[in-house]
């Protein structure tokens, strides 16, 4: 029962989102890349997210090499990585991970390392716990859209 | 039809443009076929943005360099109606290409960033941006940047009629234009003076109009100048688009590209004033004792104490700097326009010449925003300026708001720096650096190597924080929810002479989640020792002990530490009293015994370099505002660094060992640091009237 799957899916689909939003990991801005997938760009959000995690990673490197050197004191520098961060991180609509940037970015204007040290590990998890999550809603997705694909030849 | 590109024409107020959009006329759309220029590193927003223009219906050319948007502006100078850009790029930094789209092709611009701090806000509205977006930016918010295309081209519209009716008093043509105002010729008139190419069909068709269809103009940085300095000739007054033209002598230029140049030229002036006087601008308390590298600095100094007309002065430097154009060539005669607003402040009284030019010298750095650097030697020269500038009346952070509030550091910036934490980098030698518009924190610059503001602060935090250069340790102590100690962090009790012995030691007992978010700030101690440390255990009385704590916590590990830290600390907090005189309160604890360095745990505040003559500027009335009695001058007899500390700090409490020498001193300063819901407000600090306590009845 193709049918069901896809509808199942879609049900699993709609759950994970409701739980994303209810914790804090997404939050509307989300939906609004969703609003802006159409059928002139149908991979949309996950080609946006794609490059943002791709570029999250790399910030995340230059913050944790920032940080571990022992005569770090280049704290504009890091302000500028997590402008970077918030500024992407709130456009793809993850929450919990701006705001940890936004932690983070308070104190590296205090100059406090140890604050920061801090932060950084909080906001590797939350990037972790995101960046699983959204994989997960990627493959519902998929696998809806197979499911459903299936079910209805005549609409792919 | 009006012309044979078919175009409609709308006449009412406010829609009555036209766009043409891939060449073609897209008649009624708008905004449908915007052409929006986007610009932003980082590729997520780009393309997210990018999808939301295209949403919109607009006609989207994204980059991602600032540079590469700069020269597609510059090849096509028509092919854009308003430009978005990002604030933070690494290239070029977002306002300067604002600078340049502003001055080169007068397109609107809509800056955005992550960052909403006041500050940045504030250099978007000074720089000329219409409108400045925060992310995450919503379509929503995008559906009406059209608005700002219309509505420039109005004021332009505007300026342009009043610039030549005003200055040439002959209506004449004017009249005549005037009335094809009304009628569709309007359109061709109105594009063709503003951007469109000369080669455009409507052109040709407005003959009444040919008065107004010159080439559009391009400001050239040279051109520019040459305007600039025939403006500053004929007096900003008596400045007539007629007379600046005859002026400037230069072939093709029309005296319409001179009056709307001069409108835009009005009101970029307009606006610098209002960025001297905006809070921003702190006082720059100095003690400066470089001496004047540029000549027209003096005339600026002199303009400052009254002695030159500020006219005379923009003249004259114009004429000066003019003629060396410095880096950039159009910011400099800014600067120098800039100039006559900052000087025109009365209150300043700067009776050191030299301080004007060590803000002058620091002009590079000021430039980049780097963190200037202080040498030693300043800072031996700090106490021979002391002793002058210790009778500045400084209208120092407390008055936020003042707009008095001026700064010559000001001027050394080649982009109008409405960041406070800019003019505070060239804070000369040890003058505290003052944050502005609103927290307010002041670091002593003496020997900051490291230092560093930021830039778009966030609301709370205002510590511009840095390293001193100390051969001790400059360490911040973190003590995360116990008192620790970093290595490293050894007290420099052992005497080092003078200022250097002078370590900040920031400490703070925080918690991450809670409280780097709007962490108070921590409370920079100092060991203000110089020869006296050798003054070992003893029975320190404590004398006018301030005391400044958090939260119960931390007053809780003051106490405990009481017991056991083997340091002197003075620590100095700063509250970002939003509307108070905060003070600082710090409390001095220590113990007998050898005094390695255990820090105390307190809020983190900021690194304050401890150079005693440096750190607190308040306004010598405040002096007597600030608790009583503070001042203990007899007690001093110690260095000049004491007195000169004596003349500049507003109160400050002090530590004698009992032979009567000073051992520490606690400063208040005046000005809102940090704003924290658990800094104990100025008025306790008022209570504390401590007179020789022994060191069990220090107050916690």
């Amino acid at each position: 029962m193709l049918g069901l799957d896809a509808d199942r899916l879609r049900a699993d689909l709609n759950r994970l989102l409701a739980f994303l939003f209810h914790q804090g990991i997404l939050d509307e801005q989300y939906l609004q890349l969703q609003q802006l997938q159409d059928e002139s760009s149908p991979n949309f959000v996950s080609e946006v997210v794609n490059i943002y995690f791709h570029e999250s990673e790399k910030l995340l490197r230059n913050l944790r090499s920032l940080l571990m050197d022992r005569e770090f004191s280049d704290y504009d520098k890091m302000g500028i990585h997590l402008n970077q961060f918030i500024g992407s991180s709130s456009s793809i609509g993850a929450k919990r991970v701006r705001n940890v940037c936004v932690a983070f970015r308070a104190a590296s204007d205090q100059n406090n390392r140890a604050g920061c040290l801090r932060a950084l590990e909080l906001l590797e998890h939350e990037y972790c716990i995101l960046k699983n999550k959204l994989h997960e809603l990627f493959q519902i997705e998929q696998q809806r859209l197979l499911a459903a694909g299936v079910r209805y030849p005549m609409l792919n | 039809m009006n012309s044979s590109s078919g175009k409609s024409y709308m006449s009412t107020a406010s829609s009555s443009v036209l766009w043409k959009a891939g060449g073609d006329v897209v008649a009624d759309q708008f905004p449908a076929g915007l052409r929006v220029l986007l610009v932003d590193d980082d590729p997520t927003c780009l393309m997210i943005l990018e999808k939301m223009l295209k949403a919109c219906q607009y006609n989207v050319t994204k980059c991602n360099r600032a540079e590469t948007a700069l020269s597609m502006l510059r090849e096509n100078r028509n092919g854009f109606d308003i430009v978005i850009s990002d604030v933070h790029m690494p290239d070029m930094d977002g306002f300067k290409l604002l600078e340049h789209i502003g001055l080169e092709m007068d397109l609107p611009v809509i800056m955005m960033s992550a960052d909403d701090g006041k500050n940045v806000v504030m250099k978007g509205v000074t720089h000329g941006a219409c409108d400045y977006l925060i992310k995450p930016v919503r379509i929503e918010a995008l559906k009406n940047i059209w608005q700002h295309v219309v509505r420039k081209r109005k004021n332009e519209w505007k300026d342009f009629e009043q610039s030549g009716s005003v200055e040439e008093g002959d209506r004449q043509p004017k009249q005549s234009e005037d009335a094809d105002y009304s009628s569709s010729a309007n359109e061709g008139n109105w594009k063709s003076s503003k951007r469109r190419k000369d080669d455009e069909d409507e052109n040709d068709e407005r003959d009444d109009t040919s008065t107004l269809k010159k080439p559009r103009v391009v400001w050239s940085v040279e051109l520019h100048q040459q305007f600039v300095a025939a403006v500053n000739q004929l007096g900003i007054e008596k400045a007539v688009p007629k007379k600046i033209l005859e002026l400037m002598n230069v072939p093709g230029l029309t005296r319409e590209n001179v009056a709307s140049h001069l409108q835009k030229y009005r009101l970029y002036l307009r606006r610098l004033s209002g960025v001297s006087q905006h809070p921003s601008n702190l006082n720059n308390s100095f003690m400066n004792p470089q001496d004047a590298t540029f000549g027209p600095l003096d005339l600026q100094a002199l303009a400052a104490t009254g002695q030159l007309p500020a006219q005379s002065l923009a003249t004259l430097q114009a004429a000066g700097l003019g003629r060396s154009t410095a880096k950039s060539g159009i910011p400099m005669p800014l600067i120098d326009q800039r100039n006559i607003f900052s000087f025109e402040n009365p209150k300043l009284r700067f009776g050191e010449v030299q301080q004007q030019h060590v803000n002058n010298n620091k002009q590079t750095n000021l430039l980049h925003g780097i963190p200037t650097t202080m040498e030693p030697k300043q800072l031996a020269g700090l106490h021979h300026t002391a002793q002058s500038v210790g009778n500045m009346n400084m209208p120092v952070l407390s008055h936020s708001s003042q707009s008095s509030q001026n700064n010559p550091l000001l001027m050394q910036m080649a982009q109008p720096q409405a960041r406070g934490q800019m003019l505070n980098d060239s804070t000369v030698g040890l003058a505290p650096r003052l944050l502005s518009p609103r927290g307010q924190s002041m670091l002593s610059n003496g020997m900051a190597t490291n230092v560093s503001t930021r830039i778009g602060v966030p609301e709370n935090i205002r510590a511009p924080s840095y390293n001193p250069v100390s051969q001790t340790s400059s360490m911040l102590n973190f003590p995360m929810n116990h008192t620790s100690e970093l290595p490293g962090n050894s007290f420099p009790l052992v005497s080092t002479p003078g200022i250097s012995s002078l370590a900040p030691k920031v400490a703070f007992q925080e918690d991450v989640n809670s409280e780097i978010k709007g962490s108070v700030g921590f409370m920079p101690s100092y060991d203000i020792f110089n020869d006296l440390n050798q003054h070992k255990p003893q029975n320190w009385e404590l004398q006018n002990v301030g005391m400044m704590f958090n939260s119960s916590q931390h007053s809780n590990s003051l106490q405990g530490n009481l017991d056991h830290t083997q340091s002197v600390l003075v620590q100095q907090g700063f509250l970002s009293g939003q509307n108070r005189n905060s003070t600082v309160i710090s409390k001095a604890m220590f113990s007998a015994g050898d005094c390695s360095g255990h820090v105390n745990a307190q809020n983190s505040n900021q690194h304050l370099n401890s150079l005693l003559d440096n750190t607190v500027r308040v306004k010598s009335e405040r002096v007597a505002d600030a608790a009583p009695a503070n001042l203990y001058p007899d007690h001093f007899g110690q260095e000049d660094l004491m007195s000169a500390l004596l003349k500049q700090v507003g109160s400050f409490f002090s530590l004698y060992d009992t032979d009567g020498d000073i051992i520490l001193l606690i400063l208040t300063s005046k000005f809102p640091i940090f704003l924290q819901q658990d800094i104990i407000a100025p008025a306790e600090n008022n209570d504390f009237d401590f007179d020789g306590y022994s060191i069990d009845n220090i107050p916690v």
